[in-house]
């Protein structure tokens, strides 16, 4: 099969080579990467210390005294070439609950001003379509998605807050995403969900990955509590299905 | 009770940190460890430890503990005049401390952090494969008045007396060695960036340092997608301004990576503060 792509490959410091794809944000090149992340870190792992996947981008972080920068692209280039690019990886869809209660979602609002929204079409906006999860960065845990819809398109705030509580579900610019933990951050938030997106003591730590989907549901205040407690009592299973 | 140094002072901003923490930038955890990691493994070596084992970063003033037992300890790194009982003590060198002892710092002569090794590392918990204190990775992002940090079991108190003269260029001011980032080439007047001195900003720790200089040129039009940052990765802002990224840095970032600094280079940052200049020099790579 012809390679759907071509790939470049630079270095990044001494131990590290950069592969890029083309500049695009896009569910092909997603699943090309995750493929080849998957062969990399199973055939080289002998080299290798740790693969960081991006949107069009597989980081590979090795081991200079194992291997030279021009043999650990000559491996990986063969193993991209000896791929079908059938491209299979196994995910998962998962469900998230989110109380968009303006006591959690106080941007609500001043959203629904801006783009001529009522509240309810904001949440209903905001919880159909299905999430791409392209992969994990920033903050441990936090998830970069794909799909919002235009309409909820809205931009950073000017001063970002110096404390957003966790779980937090936001908006930046033409991405949504949840806080997995209490950090400053400038973009608007809607609601949040009682989930634990990083729990270290977990392995792996997060339990949705790149390559998953995800759809929010609207839940009210007290089943929000009722989860959490759930949580926190281990009973909680977030409800996935295969894809 | 388990053998432990207490903590009477905390310090400025003194933490447990080891050689990293591998395998987990992909779920968004960075890398962490000694900001010097040159000094922490000298420190290390220096009591034959294993170069994962934990030592205390301790960042312009020191803090001042107390020995619950007999243990051998190094200091490395930015010299803040340690003392034992109050009677100055020597860098770089193995000293016996015994119940009761109490090792305090003072004035900061040179560099920004230093780091204590004690004999076997500190015990203190690892979670996901490291000390190295990180929130949310970790309950504590520093130490705090009262904490105990565990000491491993020490038998005899004889000491090796190993000592080792200081690599003093750690400190100096000669241009820190780097490679060209993947976005180097979209700089436009690349060659300025090799002659200009850039001054370590207030915004300076374990993530990143902000540095000031005449501002650069951002490429007019350019977007990059979000890819990976590594630790050491210089990244140039739309302001024209430079931010080196530390070992505490996220794990992706958006603006273009203009320089990536060596191990050696990185280290020698994590020792510049607030208004240090430094300055860079490219190394020819492939």
């Amino acid at each position: 099969m012809q390679h759907p792509f071509n790939l470049t490959y630079k270095s990044l410091g001494s131990s590290a080579i950069l592969i890029e794809w083309i500049n695009q944000i896009d569910e092909a090149i997603l699943y090309d990467i995750l493929s080849l992340q998957v062969k990399v870190e199973t055939d080289l792992q002998d080299v290798l210390v740790e693969t960081i996947n991006a949107y069009n981008s597989l980081t590979i972080i090795y081991n200079p005294n194992q291997i030279s920068f021009s043999e650990l692209k000559e491996k990986i280039k063969a193993l991209y070439e000896a791929s079908n690019h059938e491209n299979k990886i196994a995910s998962k869809k998962w469900m998230i609950p989110v109380c968009y209660d303006q006591e959690f979602g106080i941007d609500l609002e001043e959203i629904s001003k801006k783009n001529n929204f009522t509240i309810d079409e904001i949440i209903e906006a905001h919880s159909r379509p299905d999430y791409v999860v392209y992969f994990t960065g920033f903050l441990p845990g936090f998830l970069y998605l794909g799909g919002l819809p235009k309409s909820l398109y809205m931009p950073r705030r000017a001063t970002p807050r110096v404390r957003i509580r966790q779980g937090a579900v936001a908006i930046g610019g033409a991405q949504t995403g949840i806080y997995p933990s209490e950090s400053p951050g400038g973009w608007n938030i809607i609601g949040n969900s009682p989930l634990i997106f990083f729990d270290p003591s977990q392995s792996p730590p997060c339990f949705a990955k790149a390559g998953d989907h995800l759809q929010f549901y609207s839940i009210n205040k007290s089943e929000y509590d009722l989860i959490a407690k759930e949580i926190t009592s281990g009973k909680f299973i977030v409800e996935s299905k295969a894809l | 009770m388990m053998a432990h140094a207490e903590v009477i002072s905390p310090g400025l901003y003194s933490t447990i940190q080891d050689n990293g923490r591998f395998g987990f930038r992909k779920f968004g955890v960075p890398t962490s460890g000694a900001m010097d990691q040159q000094s922490a493994n000298l420190a290390n070596h220096l009591l034959n430890n294993p170069t994962s084992a934990a030592v205390l970063e301790m960042t312009m003033v020191g803090p001042k503990l107390i020995f619950s037992a007999s243990s051998l300890i190094v200091i490395t790194g930015a010299d803040m005049s340690p003392k034992i009982n109050e009677k100055e003590i020597s860098l770089n060198m193995v000293v016996a401390v015994s119940k009761g002892d109490i090792l305090s710092f003072g004035t900061l002569r040179c560099g920004l952090r230093s780091y204590l090794a004690v004999k076997g590392g500190f015990q203190t918990e690892r979670v996901m494969n490291s000390h190295s204190f990180y929130r949310p990775v970790t309950i504590e992002n520093v130490i705090k008045k009262g904490d105990r940090l565990p000491l491993s079991p020490f038998k005899s108190v004889q000491n090796l007396f190993a000592s080792v003269k200081a690599d003093k260029s750690l400190f100096d001011s000669s241009p820190l060695p780097c490679f060209k980032g993947p976005e180097f080439d979209f700089l436009e007047s690349g060659k300025t960036i090799f002659t200009e001195n850039f001054s370590v900003g207030n915004e300076n720790n374990r993530m990143g340092y902000r540095l000031h200089g005449k501002p650069l040129r951002y490429p007019a039009n350019y977007s990059m997608l979000t890819s990976a940052v590594l630790p050491g990765t210089i990244q140039l802002t739309p302001s024209g301004q430079l931010i080196a990224l530390m070992r505490d840095c996220q794990t992706t970032g958006g603006y273009p990576r203009i320089l990536q600094l060596t191990q050696e280079s990185l280290d020698r940052l994590g020792q510049k503060k607030t208004s240090d200049l430094v300055s860079f020099t490219l190394i020819d790579q492939r």
